[in-house]
């Protein structure tokens, strides 16, 4: 299916090239239309050609390398962002079920963490962060990746607090007839129960986690990446425009890998489980 | 020894509160081994509250509970007993062996042991072709004998069920309650059986034990004498229409004296 969806969407970029105005257009007054001319809107043919030459000069590696290594390096601190989300939002909801008042406590806080904008977050990590590293520039992505999980663990937490609280109370009561202690109980019921709510949750922080991370590359200015590479190739694209789209795939695709490992997680989950919906 | 010793219980909710409840008060029943007792009661009487306390799932408010002379709650840490519930409770994750080998899991039985326990269990419940079939690929019957075998599995000398076939259509309940039967003369285990039908509580039970709500008591106890090899022709004895004619009219005098008792506390 994905590649007939690319070749929908690539010829509807060329087709507005066509018919699109070049300065731009306005609807009702409103400056809406985009500018269809090579400068704002390349080829996709120069998109993809441009993938095979070299970055800058003629001695530098092609640019599908370059890309596809800031994407690696950046899907790498992405994945450590989700796992670690997954871990901290489980513990989380496991907490906030065993003790009601850790969930009245923290649940605010937590509501509150997801509204703070992670750009204005950024830097202040990176602040304390250098306080314990003196070479800080190395491990900037420690950063990335701590904020990725800031995103990531929040839907983790929701998911996991309604799935562990999902148990019936009849299931509950037969755990309790086998005097099974309350660790038991988690392990053998709580959690499975809790498996129908955190597999879609997954998803949700798998996105937040790539977003997460790759924002903050821009905000902590951290070169390996790809946000960074989206970045610095924008301020290029005026002389060469093809070069920003190049950067905009390798951050897609590293949304569609890390959305690919998800998807096939909670199916393993999920496998066994009657089918609903 | 019996295997049930309930004396001078009561059990008051939210104690103290304006929303005060007398679930029970001043219970007396004892179960003697092997003996099959059930509960029935209008809702709100209490029955399954009782079944809870024998569980040790709650505690009374007063009185004492014994299981073999041992207290309620040293029985459940030794998982004295089975317990059945109207939903089957099944794990959905785990198949149908699976599911029976959970309390064997618990008591640390090694793998060896808890298969072999649950594919004999899975024969007495006659699901012998079932053990790899997830609970939800089965029938609302066929859980129901699944769940009966999970609470054998340990082999407890005592079953606590609360309405295990009130979501079951009739024909398939009258077909369990049999089984059931059998599997208790198979097995000699002791049960306490929460119903609010009258035909199963008569068919199934030694003694039938009447409650009424408000606050919920004991009023009558039945018995029941129809022999212990039971079949479906029992059911159209007519010393069966007689007992449940007895208890019928138990549960009716039941229902008045409690409006009776309404009157006298204004």
């Amino acid at each position: 299916m994905f590649p007939i969806t690319f070749a929908v969407v690539a010829a509807l970029w060329e087709s507005y090239k066509v018919v699109g105005p070049q300065n731009g257009g306005k609807i009702l007054g409103w400056k809406l239309l985009p500018r269809a001319g090579s400068r704002e809107m390349p080829h996709v043919w120069d998109m993809v050609s441009r993938l095979a030459r070299p970055e800058n000069g003629p001695n530098s590696q092609t640019i599908g390398i370059v890309v596809a290594k800031a994407a690696f390096y950046s899907f790498r601190v992405a994945l450590l962002a989700f796992v670690l989300g997954v871990l901290i939002g489980m513990v989380l909801a496991i907490l906030m079920t065993r003790f009601k008042f850790v969930e009245r406590a923290l649940m605010p806080y937590l509501v509150i963490s997801q509204t703070v904008p992670i750009v204005g977050i950024a830097p202040v990590l990176v602040f304390i962060l250098a306080a314990w590293s003196r070479n800080l520039g190395d491990q900037k992505w420690i950063a990335a990746s701590l904020l990725g999980a800031f995103l990531a663990f929040f839907p983790i937490t929701i998911g996991g607090l309604r799935g562990l609280k999902s148990a019936s109370p009849e299931s509950i009561e037969l755990m309790d007839s086998y005097a099974a202690s309350w660790w038991k109980t988690l392990v053998k019921l709580r959690l499975p129960s809790a498996a129908p709510y955190v597999a879609p949750a997954l998803r949700v922080a798998g996105a937040a986690a790539v977003v997460g991370v790759v924002v903050s590359e821009i905000s902590v200015k951290i070169n390996q990446g790809i946000g960074e590479l989206v970045a610095l190739y924008g301020q290029q694209a005026t002389n060469d425009p093809a070069k920003l789209f190049t950067a905009v795939f390798g951050a897609a695709i590293l949304g569609l890998v890390m959305s690919a490992l998800v998807a096939s997680m909670e199916n393993l989950m999920l496998r066994s489980r009657p089918v609903t919906a | 020894m019996s295997a049930v010793e309930v004396a001078g219980v009561s059990k008051v909710f939210n104690l103290g509160t304006t929303d005060q409840v007398d679930a029970l008060v001043d219970i007396d029943l004892t179960v003697e081994r092997g003996e099959f007792v059930s509960l029935i009661g209008p809702s709100g009487c209490g029955k399954s509250t009782l079944l809870r306390l024998i569980a040790d799932l709650i505690e009374p408010t007063s009185g004492a509970v014994l299981m073999n002379a041992k207290p309620a709650h040293q029985a459940r840490l030794d998982q004295d007993y089975g317990m059945a519930f109207q939903q089957s409770g099944l794990f959905e994750w785990r198949n149908v062996q699976k599911n029976i080998e959970l309390p064997l899991e618990l008591k640390g039985w090694d793998k060896a042991k808890r298969r072999a326990r649950s594919l004999e269990m899975l024969e007495l419940v006659k699901l012998g072709q079932f053990a790899k079939h997830m609970p939800w690929q089965l029938s609302g019957g066929m859980q129901q004998r699944v769940a009966i075998a999970r609470s054998l599995a340990a082999n407890p000398p005592l079953l606590l069920m609360d309405e295990p076939f009130g979501a079951l259509d009739e024909m398939t309940r009258e077909h369990m309650q049999t089984e059931l039967l059998r599997i208790r003369q198979e097995t000699g285990t002791t049960i306490i059986f929460v119903t609010h039908s009258i035909p199963e509580a008569v068919y199934l039970s030694d003694r039938v034990v009447v409650m009424s709500p408000r606050p919920g008591r004991i009023t009558a106890v039945v018995e029941v004498v129809l022999g212990s090899d039971r079949t479906e022709d029992t059911r159209e004895d007519e010393k069966f229409y007689d007992r449940i004619t007895e208890v019928r009219e138990a549960l009716r005098g039941a229902e008045m004296g409690s409006a009776a008792l309404g009157i006298e506390d204004r």
